[in-house]
């Protein structure tokens, strides 16, 4: 936060003096580069969330010390927020679940859910995991529908997109990370996954091979993490800067087309919500499909 | 903006998992399986209908085959039939014919037995008038012996009917 304030107003020394934006609401007459700030205030992470009644402030714990980390667990906006994900996630999934036992046909939500988890086992575990990858398709599904529903609440007015904080995504690529190591081992046994990490050169090689692959392992899901972080990320930022423009001209005139321009973006978002959660999950279930094939494939296959 | 909050890292991952384990137990599992199991009663009803539709085929095929051979069947029993009764009807008509002819026949022997016989008895009869009445013309005269033989020459000579 000091870093991104610091910048904008850093920025407003290079503009002229006419563009200069004087706080608009506050009394204070500050610099333009406190609207930036508050802006982005609104896709940082924070212990008070806005609500239609106000601001409220979340509780505020004493950061826990566990075997010598200290880890401050407060409630934070973005907990609030991926919690209200799953929330939502969990009551659809468990609706369709108890309903979908009983119902030989589907219907309503039900249908909506099916269709993604047809599609996910025909399009995306099959191809890239083959027919045992069926039993990593809860893991999977759970990843794309809470990845698409934390996206998709930061559209929504008073929103926030728990994507967009990247301790969040560290959080999920971290599990597909775990996920990923843990079926090439199961499908391949631990020898065999062992094996694999000396990318099957002489041996005189491994000292080299050996940390290249080890650094393979994280890149992937580092990659990941900061994809789907930037993309989400990114999105708001621009809306909110076309949004900023307004405050920035401190006219009414240029609102028309900060609004469609934003309008624009918000769609674009919207689209970009699903093929994130999508690209996520694919590229997951793709890594565990190279780790569980990686023994049947020839040895010094590079990925 | 790129700091990293471990807390939002571990909530995140306690979060996950919880929601994961809950939703494979409950919602994932139950739906995939019934998904399959729809997809197995589904290719299973095609299966049944495809079976029955060929089943249904061949019995239509037999019965087209059966119906044909009914047919024919019937035909042949039409003309076999037609055949014999021509054959009763020519043969009843003959016997018939026969019979008539020998009634007619047996008629025709009837009548000239006793056409023969009504002559013969009509002869004798002339033949005696005749001796009576010459016999009395010419009273005690002549020999009756000599008389019958010249009247049955005379007679003879007569046409016969």
């Amino acid at each position: 936060m000091p870093f991104d304030a610091a910048r904008i107003a850093g920025l407003q020394e290079y503009l002229p003096d006419s563009v200069r934006v004087t706080s608009h609401t506050g009394g204070g007459g500050d610099v333009g580069g406190d609207i930036f700030g508050k802006l982005l205030q609104h896709v940082r992470d924070s212990h008070e969330i806005d609500t239609p009644w106000g601001e409220l402030s979340l509780p505020h714990y004493p950061p826990v010390s566990i075997g010598g980390v200290t880890i401050d667990l407060s409630i934070t906006k973005h907990v609030l927020f991926v919690w209200i994900a799953a929330l939502i996630l969990f009551t659809i999934a468990m609706m369709v679940g108890r309903k979908n036992r009983r119902a030989m046909v589907p219907s309503g939500v039900g249908n909506l859910i099916e269709s993604i988890v047809v599609f996910m086992r025909d399009e995306v575990v099959v191809p890239n995991m083959g027919k045992g990858g069926v039993r990593y398709m809860p893991y999977l599904l759970t990843t794309f529908l809470f990845i698409l529903f934390m996206n998709l609440l930061g559209l929504l007015p008073y929103g926030a997109s728990a994507t967009g904080n990247i301790s969040v995504t560290a959080g999920l690529a971290i599990v597909s990370f775990i996920m990923i190591q843990l079926s090439a081992i199961r499908e391949q046994g631990f020898g065999r996954y062992l094996a694999h990490l000396t990318g099957g050169v002489h041996w005189a090689l491994w000292p080299i091979m050996i940390p290249i692959e080890v650094l393979g392992l994280f890149t992937k899901n580092f990659a990941l993490c900061m994809r789907l972080f930037a993309n989400m990320i990114g999105g708001h930022i621009v809306i909110l800067s076309f949004i900023g423009l307004i405050f920035l001209f401190k006219t009414y005139l240029i609102a028309p087309a900060s609004i469609g321009f934003a309008l624009g973006v918000s769609m674009l978002e919207l689209f970009v919500a699903f093929l994130q959660a999508y690209i996520f999950t694919r590229l997951t279930s793709l890594f565990m499909g190279l780790g569980m094939q990686a023994g049947h494939a020839e040895a010094g296959e590079s990925h | 903006m790129l700091e990293v909050n471990p807390g939002l890292i571990v909530w995140t991952i306690i979060t996950f998992v919880l929601l994961l384990l809950v939703l494979r137990k409950f919602a994932w599992g139950p739906l995939i399986e019934s998904l399959e199991r729809r997809e197995e009663h589904i290719r299973n009803s095609i299966e049944r209908a495809e079976q029955a539709r060929s089943e249904a085929e061949k019995m239509m095929e037999e019965n087209r085959r059966r119906l044909a051979s009914a047919e024919q069947e019937g035909q042949r029993i039409l003309t076999e039939s037609r055949a014999l009764a021509e054959k009763l009807k020519d043969e009843i008509v003959e016997k018939a014919n026969q019979q008539s002819r020998s009634m007619i026949e047996h008629a025709h022997h009837e009548i000239e037995r006793a056409k023969e016989a009504a002559l013969a008895a009509l002869r004798g009869e002339v033949a005696t008038l005749a001796i009576r009445v010459a016999e009395k013309i010419l009273d005690e005269t002549l020999d009756e012996k000599r008389h019958r033989k010249l009247i049955d020459s005379s007679l003879d000579t007569l046409p016969v009917n």
